[in-house]
C-alpha cells in the first residue's frame, strides 16, 4: 500500500475503536487483514459524496422492488425495507471450507437424532440425553412418531447461525430447523451488490450463490414421493400478512412453482390437490413455510386457518411430502442444542467441527443456581423462541428485568437457558459518512435432500444501532452481503 | 394456475378499469360544466354518478371541489378512484409471484401517487393535470403487462376483468346517456348539443377513433352503433365480448377443461346479439332494454365464470 493511501484509510476510519473483539477488517494493531486490503483501498479512493450515492440508490432499489418485511405489532401490514450496508463481509476459502465441513456434519447429526427420537430414542435408551428434555420440549411431536418420512430427511432446509468469538474462531449460536428465513435477502443482496461495486467484485473472485433456488428445487424434487416422476411442488405461505411474506413470493417465481395458501388446498382419501382453473390437481410436495401449529387443524391447533385440514394424514399416507418435516424443532429447541456435540459424538464418532456455546441447562439445579447468581452477566433466552424475543442480555438489563426473568426461570427452569455474554465479531458498516464497527453473525442455508449442500456465502446480520448485540430484523437489525472467496 | 390467484388477477383488473373510467367520466363531466348552456350542474353530477352505476356514492353537496375530491380519494368510500386503486393493489400484492416485476413496480408506484400529499396539492390547483396523471399510471401498467408478462391463463384472466368491466360500464353509460341523446331538450342550441355529443364519445376514449370511421358528423344514431357494434375499437361493446370469448377460449386451449355450455351459451348468444343486428333494429325496438339485457348477461357471465373457474364444489370436481 503507497503511503498516500495511508492516509486517506485513516481518514476513512477516523477513530474506529478497536478493542478485544475481533474486528472482520482489522487486526488488533490496526493493520487492515489481507484480504480485505483491495476494499479497502478502493474506499480510499472513492470521492466521499459517492460512496452516499451508491448507498442511496441501492436503497432506492429495495424500495422499488417491494423488498420489504412486516413488522409486527405496529399498524396491520406495516411494511418496511430491511436495512443494507453497502460493505461486504469476506470469508476467506479456508474459513469457508471449515464452516462447510462442520455444517454439513451437524445437520447429519441433527437428522440421526430426529429419526431416532421418533423410532427406536436409542440416545435416550443410552442416556445421552436425558429422556425428559425431550419430552417435554413443546415442539415435539407424538404423532411424528414411527412414521417414516422420504429418505428419511427430516431437515431439509436449514439456516443456522454462526458467531466468531474473538479468538478467529466461528461457533455455532443456534440451528434453525423449522422454517428459517432470509435467504431471499441474501439474493438481493448480492444482486444489488453486483450492481454497486462491479469492478470490486468481479477483482475479488466471489463465488457464486445465484443457484440458490435451482438447487432448493432439486432438493424439493428428490423429496417427492415414490412412483411421481413429475412431481407438482409448492410453497405453502401463510399469507400476505405474515413477516416473510416477499420471501414467498420471491422464492415461487424464483423456481417457477405455485405459492399456494391453506384454502387453496383441499384433502380427499389421502390426497392433497389444490384448486385450479383447470380442476382439482394432486400436489406431490410442499415447501412448508408455515409453523407446526397452523399446519392441519385436524391434528394440530384447531383454530388455525392458515394449514389445511386432512395434511397430515395425506402425509402420514405417503401421499405427500411435507418438508421440512413436523416435529422438527424439537431439535433447535435452545436446551436441546446444549447436546449437539455428544449428538455428533454418539452418531458420528466424531467430534464437533464447529463448537457451541457454552450453554447452561436450567433445568439442572446447580447450573440454575449459578445462573441466577450471575444473571447480569449472562444472555437469558427461552427455549423455544426465535427471532430476538424472549432474550434477556444481562450487562444491558435493568435490575427490574433480572428479577422478572428469576421469577420466570424458578417458575419454569425448563423453559430457559443461559450463555454467556459474547463479545462477537464486528464489521465495519457505513454510518453516516464514516466506517464504524457493528457486531455481525452469519446465518448460512444449508439444503439436505439427496446430499447436502450449501451455497457459499449467507445472510450476515447486522446490529445496527451502536453496542447493540441484537441482529434480528424485528429488532433493527441490517445484513450485509457475504463474500466466500475462491482462494 | 390456482384459482385463487386467477380470481386475484380478474379482480386486480377489473378495479383498475372501474378507477380509469371513473377518472375519464369525471373529467368530461367537469370539461362540460364549464360550459354554461345545457344541464345544471346537480343534473350532471346525478347524471355522472348514475352512468357509473353508483346513484347515490357522492351525493350532491353544491361544492364541486370537494365532490370530485371525495370521488377521487376518499378511500373509504367505495366508488372513490383510491379504493379501486387500493384493490387492484392489494389483489396485486396477493399473487405477487404471479406478475412480472414491472408490473408491480408500476402498481405500487401509481399507488404510492394516489396516497401522496403532492398529489392532492395537484388536484387542487389543476384537477385535469391531476387526472391525467393518474390515466397516465393505469396506461403504464396496462403497457408492461401486456409486454412483461407472459400470455398464458395469468394474462388471460387479465384481460376478461378488463373487457367484463368495460362493456358492463359502457352499457351502463349508454342506458343512462341514450334518453337525451335522441330527444334532447328543444331549447339547446346546437353548440351545446355538439359538446354533449363530444363528451360522451370522450368517456369512451373514442373521439378521434369516431372521426376516422364516420368523420366529425356528429350523429346520435352513429354514435350508438359505433359503441356498441364496431368490432375494430377497444371500447366498443363488441369487441369487448369478442375479447372475452377469445380470453375464455384461450383459457381452455391452455387448460384443456372445457367451459360448461352454459357460460359458452350466454357468451355466444351476446356475441350473435351484437354481431348480427343493426342499429336500425335496435332503434327501432327497445334501445334501453337492449342495453341493459347487456348488462345483465355480462353480470351473468361474471356469476358463471366465478361459478366455473373459482368457487366450484369440490365434489363436482372430484367427480370429473
Amino acid at each position: 500500500m503507497s503511503a498516500g493511501h495511508t492516509v486517506e484509510l485513516e481518514s476513512l476510519f477516523g477513530d474506529y475503536p478497536l478493542d478485544q473483539a475481533f474486528d472482520e477488517m482489522r487486526e488488533g494493531g490496526g493493520d487492515v487483514r489481507s484480504h480485505y486490503r483491495a476494499l479497502a483501498e478502493t474506499l480510499a479512493r472513492l470521492p466521499q459524496d459517492e460512496l452516499q450515492r451508491r448507498k442511496q440508490s441501492a436503497d432506492l432499489s429495495f424500495l422499488t422492488q417491494g423488498i420489504t418485511f412486516t413488522v409486527y405489532g405496529r399498524d396491520e401490514g406495516t411494511e418496511r425495507i430491511f436495512p443494507y450496508d453497502l460493505l461486504p463481509r469476506i470469508i476467506t476459502a479456508q474459513e469457508w471450507d471449515r464452516i462447510e465441513r462442520g455444517l454439513t456434519q451437524r445437520i447429519t447429526a441433527l437428522n440421526l437424532f430426529l429419526r431416532d427420537v421418533y423410532s427406536d430414542a436409542k440416545i435416550l435408551n443410552d442416556r445421552v440425553i436425558p429422556r425428559e428434555l425431550v419430552y417435554s420440549c413443546k415442539h415435539y411431536r407424538r404423532q411424528m412418531r414411527s412414521l417414516q418420512v422420504p429418505r428419511n430427511v427430516y431437515i431439509s432446509v436449514v439456516g443456522s447461525d454462526l458467531l466468531r468469538l474473538n479468538t478467529g474462531e466461528f461457533v455455532v449460536l443456534e440451528d434453525n430447523l423449522r422454517v428459517p428465513s432470509g435467504v431471499s435477502y441474501m439474493l438481493t443482496n448480492r444482486r444489488v451488490m453486483k450492481r454497486t461495486f462491479p469492478q470490486l467484485f468481479h477483482s475479488y473472485g466471489v463465488r457464486p450463490i445465484e443457484h440458490y433456488s435451482q438447487l432448493l428445487l432439486a432438493t424439493l424434487r428428490s423429496l417427492a414421493p415414490e412412483g411421481r416422476p413429475e412431481p407438482n411442488i409448492v410453497l405453502l405461505t401463510p399469507g400476505v400478512f405474515n413477516s416473510a411474506y416477499f420471501e414467498h413470493t420471491y422464492l415461487a417465481r424464483q423456481m417457477g412453482i405455485d405459492l399456494v395458501e391453506g384454502r387453496d388446498l383441499v384433502t380427499h382419501d389421502n390426497i392433497v390437490y389444490m384448486r385450479t382453473t383447470d380442476g382439482l390437481k394432486r400436489v406431490d410436495v410442499i415447501y412448508r413455510r408455515v409453523d407446526d401449529d397452523f399446519s392441519d387443524p385436524l391434528i394440530f391447533r384447531s383454530d388455525s386457518s392458515l394449514g389445511c385440514g386432512g395434511l397430515f394424514n395425506a402425509y402420514r399416507a405417503g401421499n405427500v411430502t411435507v418438508t421440512n418435516a413436523f416435529g422438527t424443532g424439537l431439535a433447535d429447541d435452545k436446551a436441546v442444542y446444549a447436546y449437539v456435540p455428544r449428538m455428533i459424538r454418539y452418531y458420528l464418532d466424531e467430534e464437533a467441527i464447529l463448537p457451541n456455546v457454552e450453554t447452561y441447562i436450567l433445568s439442572e439445579e446447580k447450573e440454575r443456581q449459578h445462573v441466577l447468581a450471575n444473571l447480569d452477566k449472562l444472555v437469558v433466552k427461552a427455549v423455544g423462541e426465535s427471532g430476538g424475543y424472549g432474550m434477556l442480555i444481562g450487562p444491558q438489563s435493568t435490575a427490574k428485568q433480572r428479577e422478572e426473568f428469576a421469577r420466570q426461570i424458578e417458575a419454569n427452569p425448563r423453559n430457559y437457558i443461559a450463555q454467556p455474554t459474547l463479545d462477537f465479531s464486528r464489521a465495519p458498516c457505513l454510518i453516516g459518512n464514516r466506517l464504524e464497527p457493528r457486531h455481525v453473525d452469519l446465518r448460512p442455508y444449508v439444503l439436505f435432500g439427496d446430499k447436502v449442500s450449501i451455497v457459499p456465502g449467507g445472510l450476515t446480520r447486522v446490529a445496527l444501532e451502536k453496542g447493540s448485540l441484537v441482529v434480528n430484523s424485528s429488532q433493527g437489525g441490517g445484513s450485509k452481503d457475504t463474500w466466500v472467496l475462491e482462494q | 394456475m390456482l384459482s385463487r390467484v386467477a380470481d386475484s388477477l380478474y379482480w386486480m383488473s377489473r378495479y383498475l378499469e372501474r378507477a380509469e373510467n371513473t377518472v375519464r367520466q369525471l373529467d368530461v363531466t367537469m370539461s362540460l360544466m364549464l360550459d354554461t348552456g345545457g344541464a345544471s350542474a346537480e343534473t350532471r353530477w346525478q347524471r355522472l354518478m348514475a352512468s357509473l352505476g353508483k346513484a347515490d356514492g357522492v351525493p350532491w353537496n353544491g361544492d364541486m371541489e370537494s365532490m370530485a375530491r371525495t370521488l377521487v380519494f376518499d378511500g373509504l368510500n367505495h366508488h372513490s378512484v383510491t379504493f379501486a386503486l387500493n384493490g387492484a393493489r392489494e389483489n396485486a400484492r396477493q399473487v405477487r409471484e404471479e406478475i412480472s416485476t414491472e408490473q408491480w413496480q408500476r402498481l405500487n408506484r401509481l399507488f404510492h401517487h394516489m396516497h401522496s400529499p403532492h398529489t392532492l396539492v395537484q388536484f387542487r390547483s389543476n384537477i385535469n393535470d391531476a387526472l391525467a396523471s393518474v390515466l397516465d399510471g393505469i396506461h403504464l401498467f396496462k403497457g408492461v403487462s401486456d409486454t412483461t408478462m407472459i400470455h398464458g391463463q395469468g394474462w388471460q384472466f387479465i384481460r376478461m376483468g378488463r373487457y367484463l368491466e368495460r362493456a358492463y360500464a359502457t352499457a351502463t353509460l349508454l342506458e343512462i346517456c341514450q334518453p337525451e341523446l335522441f330527444h334532447p331538450q328543444e331549447r339547446e342550441h346546437s353548440g351545446y348539443q355538439y359538446l354533449e355529443l363530444v363528451g360522451l364519445l370522450r368517456c369512451c376514449t373514442s373521439f378521434e377513433a369516431y372521426c376516422q370511421v364516420y368523420t366529425a358528423e356528429l350523429a346520435p344514431d352513429r354514435i350508438l352503433e359505433f359503441l356498441l357494434l364496431n368490432r375494430d375499437f377497444p371500447h366498443a361493446i363488441r369487441y369487448c365480448v369478442d375479447c372475452i370469448r377469445y380470453a375464455i377460449e384461450s383459457i381452455q386451449r391452455t387448460g384443456g377443461r372445457r367451459p360448461p355450455e352454459e357460460l359458452i351459451a350466454i357468451i355466444g348468444r351476446l356475441h350473435a346479439m351484437l354481431g348480427f343486428t343493426t342499429i336500425g333494429e335496435i332503434l327501432a325496438g327497445d334501445t334501453a332494454g337492449f342495453l341493459h339485457n347487456i348488462r345483465e348477461q355480462c353480470m351473468h357471465i361474471h356469476e358463471s365464470i366465478y361459478r366455473y373457474y373459482v368457487h366450484y364444489s369440490i365434489q363436482s370436481a372430484l367427480a370429473s
